[in-house]
């Protein structure tokens, strides 16, 4: 059933890659401001379903609707820019790209939300894999999107990359900016999603609060209930054939 | 589009290395072709030895001939070193010094004059080469056959020069000059006229009809012998050459040199360029993001192109004014050289996006463009007719296949108006700049696969 606060609705989604059907009716919706987990093991479907929200990847079946009329702003688990141009030259090829009226003006309010105003003549390539990560983000930023999808943007960065990365990402959500991010770490899952969405094997198992799901954890695999999240949480996919 | 274009000019100046050998490539093409076309061909360095006698002269039907100066005639058309004998000839043969070692023996002249006698001999020459290296080998071979077939048509013009000489005096009559006297030829003519004088005075019989049938002979053998010294003096050139230009005109070879050189330079800088620059937008992972509303898929390839077409028209402008040190061009077809260079640019460009597309790596692209491009330009140059009909056959559609051949071809056609015309290669070019173009933007679909 659609909600009617959705910024963004999804509606019985599915991918097939050959005889493989990487997605298999996944639905969910999301409101402004919200935060999304969408978790699961690797080769769950995490990245074909923010690729198809994204726009990169069509769908064999159902549809992605933006209520609000927003732009979608998408950030790649990889930092999709260029790593020979300094940072200022990558958020201003991209303002000018999208068609900004004053590139320029962009450019400097992303170097001073992303933080790297300091560092905006730098050659990416000698940036920290969290600094090309917070330029990344920035350009998905550059739309004004009132939908962030983020796919696995701690991947690869240390614990204070991640710290200071989320510490941005919540900061976006808290000006209304609605936040769905991919990642196979439940903690951080847990930690930054207001709401989770499960995938396992293409198939949506869970979509709602934390608190929730740790409820069906504990219900459905009452063994592994008193183990870590991960622990009993790897024990409730297995309870449901995963 | 024009930001794309700054952004892949921004990043082509950051990579130093990249830049620096898109300007010395051709910088380095120009200044080898120009040496090698402003530079007179060398003559190749033969030792050679002498050792007929000074006074040793070629006789015909005990008659001397002039000197034919053979030594002359040889040195003038390649480098003589003179040696003082065999050892030395070998010992420069032996390290390189020279190409081959020539010896005219002693008994040259004496083998020669044995011809014109009942026992003949066959004279020699003496040829020494060092046969290490087959491609050296080859061009002492031909070198060699050239310089003995030139002093053979001269010996024999000689000896049919004095055999005609004899023919003559054996028709006409005259004198002829043997070992220091002179003997009076009555000649055919004469006798004829003599046996005809006679024949009157003789009553009428056998043996004035034997009178006649000598005098007829006597006619008949001038007749005959005067229509066989047209055909004695075609014994030593039986065969002319005349060349009748069907099809085709030609440049001169120095203007055919930069038009290869122009082509090649244009060829690695476009390929290289376009295709490694489109599958650096898919390695830096920006190909989805540019993709996804930005700009469309053949835009994109449209600015790759145009990328290609403008490093490429600056390279290789600057590779044909650095080459008119060497050789003056016709600066007044400026026009037709931007129309071949944009021409074939771009139909090398569409090529390079065409592989960018279809190998996906910067590295894999890099070597796909080298491994492509280097071959069809070999092949491109291989004369048609100078290898087997099938095989000229295959040729022709795989050059054909690839823009190298009709952007040389648009060159030459620019550079010099002797050059084929523009008309032919400008449209295959556009051919292929489509179905390059397509087969890029269907390559690019794999590009956003997930």
């Amino acid at each position: 059933m659609a909600r009617v606060d959705a910024a963004l609705e999804v509606q019985g989604i599915v991918k097939r890659f050959g005889e493989r059907e990487a997605l298999r009716g996944v639905s969910f919706a999301a409101g402004p401001g919200e935060r999304v987990a969408v978790i699961g093991p690797n080769g769950a479907g995490k990245t074909t379903l923010l690729s198809i929200m994204a726009g990169i990847a069509s769908p064999d079946e159902g549809e992605v609707r933006e209520t609000n009329g927003g732009a979608i702003g998408w950030v790649p688990q990889q930092a999709a820019l260029y790593r020979r141009l300094t940072v200022e030259e990558n958020l201003l090829l991209f303002a000018r790209l999208e068609g900004h009226e004053e590139p320029r003006r962009s450019t400097e309010e992303m170097l001073e939300l992303c933080g790297l105003v300091e560092r905006r003549g730098e050659i990416v390539a000698r940036l920290s894999g969290g600094n090309q990560q917070r330029i990344n983000i920035a350009i998905g930023l550059l739309s004004r999107p009132a939908v962030l999808l983020l796919d696995e943007p701690s991947v690869g960065l240390d614990p204070r990359q991640r710290a200071r990365l989320w510490e941005f990402v919540l900061g976006l959500a808290a000006h209304g900016t609605t936040v769905i991010f991919s990642t196979h770490d439940i903690q951080e899952a847990e930690r930054y999603g207001q709401r989770l969405l499960v995938l396992a094997d293409g198939e949506s198992l869970f979509d709602g609060p934390t608190d929730e799901l740790r409820e069906a954890v504990r219900r459905e695999a009452p063994e592994a209930a008193d183990s870590d999240f991960e622990t009993a949480f790897v024990a409730y996919l297995h309870h449901r054939g995963h | 589009m024009r930001w794309l274009l700054l952004k892949d000019l921004q990043i082509l100046r950051r990579s130093p290395l990249q830049a620096v050998l898109l300007v010395a490539y051709p910088v380095l093409i120009a200044i080898l072709v120009g040496f090698a076309i402003s530079r007179t061909p060398e003559k190749p360095r033969v030792a050679f030895l002498n050792e007929v006698p000074s006074g040793a002269r070629v006789n015909v039907g005990g008659q001397q001939l002039p000197p034919l100066n053979v030594e002359g005639r040889i040195c003038a058309r390649v480098e003589c070193v003179k040696v003082k004998d065999r050892e030395e000839a070998e010992s420069r043969v032996r390290s390189g010094d020279v190409l081959v070692a020539l010896i005219l023996p002693a008994n040259l002249v004496d083998k020669i004059n044995s011809l014109s006698t009942l026992a003949p001999g066959t004279p020699k020459v003496e040829v020494m080469v060092n046969q290490e290296d087959p491609l050296k080998s080859q061009l002492v071979n031909d070198r060699l056959s050239a310089l003995l077939a030139q002093a053979n048509l001269t010996i024999a013009r000689r000896i049919v020069g004095e055999g005609g000489h004899y023919l003559d005096l054996l028709i006409n009559g005259g004198e002829l000059k043997i070992a220091g006297g002179t003997f009076p030829i009555l000649g055919l003519r004469a006798t004829a006229r003599i046996l005809g004088a006679l024949q009157p005075a003789l009553p009428a019989g056998p043996l004035r009809n034997s009178l006649q049938e000598v005098e007829s002979f006597a006619e008949q053998a001038r007749d005959n012998l005067n229509v066989a010294k047209p055909l004695i003096s075609r014994v030593a050139q039986p065969i002319e050459v005349e060349k009748q230009v069907v099809s085709g005109s030609s440049p001169p070879l120095e203007i055919f040199a930069i038009a290869v050189a122009a082509t090649l330079t244009l060829a690695f800088v476009t390929v290289l360029l376009v295709a490694g620059s489109l599958a650096l937008e898919r390695e830096e992972n920006a190909f989805p993001r540019l993709t996804r509303g930005l700009v469309s898929p053949l835009a994109l390839l449209g600015e790759k192109v145009l990328l290609g077409v403008a490093v490429g028209l600056v390279v290789t402008l600057l590779m044909l004014a650095g080459l008119e040190i060497f050789v003056p061009l016709q600066w007044s077809r400026f026009g037709l050289w931007l129309l071949a260079i944009l021409a074939g640019g771009a139909g090398l460009a569409a090529a390079g996006a065409a592989l960018g597309a279809v190998a996906r790596e910067v590295r894999a692209v890099s070597l796909l463009a080298f491994m492509v491009t280097l071959p069809i330009a070999f092949l491109s140059l291989v004369p048609s007719g100078s290898i087997g009909s099938g095989l000229s056959e295959v040729v022709d559609v795989v050059t054909a296949l690839f823009p190298f051949k009709p952007a040389l071809q648009a060159m030459t056609g620019a550079l010099d108006s002797a050059g084929p015309s523009l008309g032919g290669p400008l449209l295959h070019l556009a051919i292929l700049i489509a179905a390059y173009g397509l087969i890029a933007r269907l390559a690019l679909r794999r590009f956003s696969s997930v």
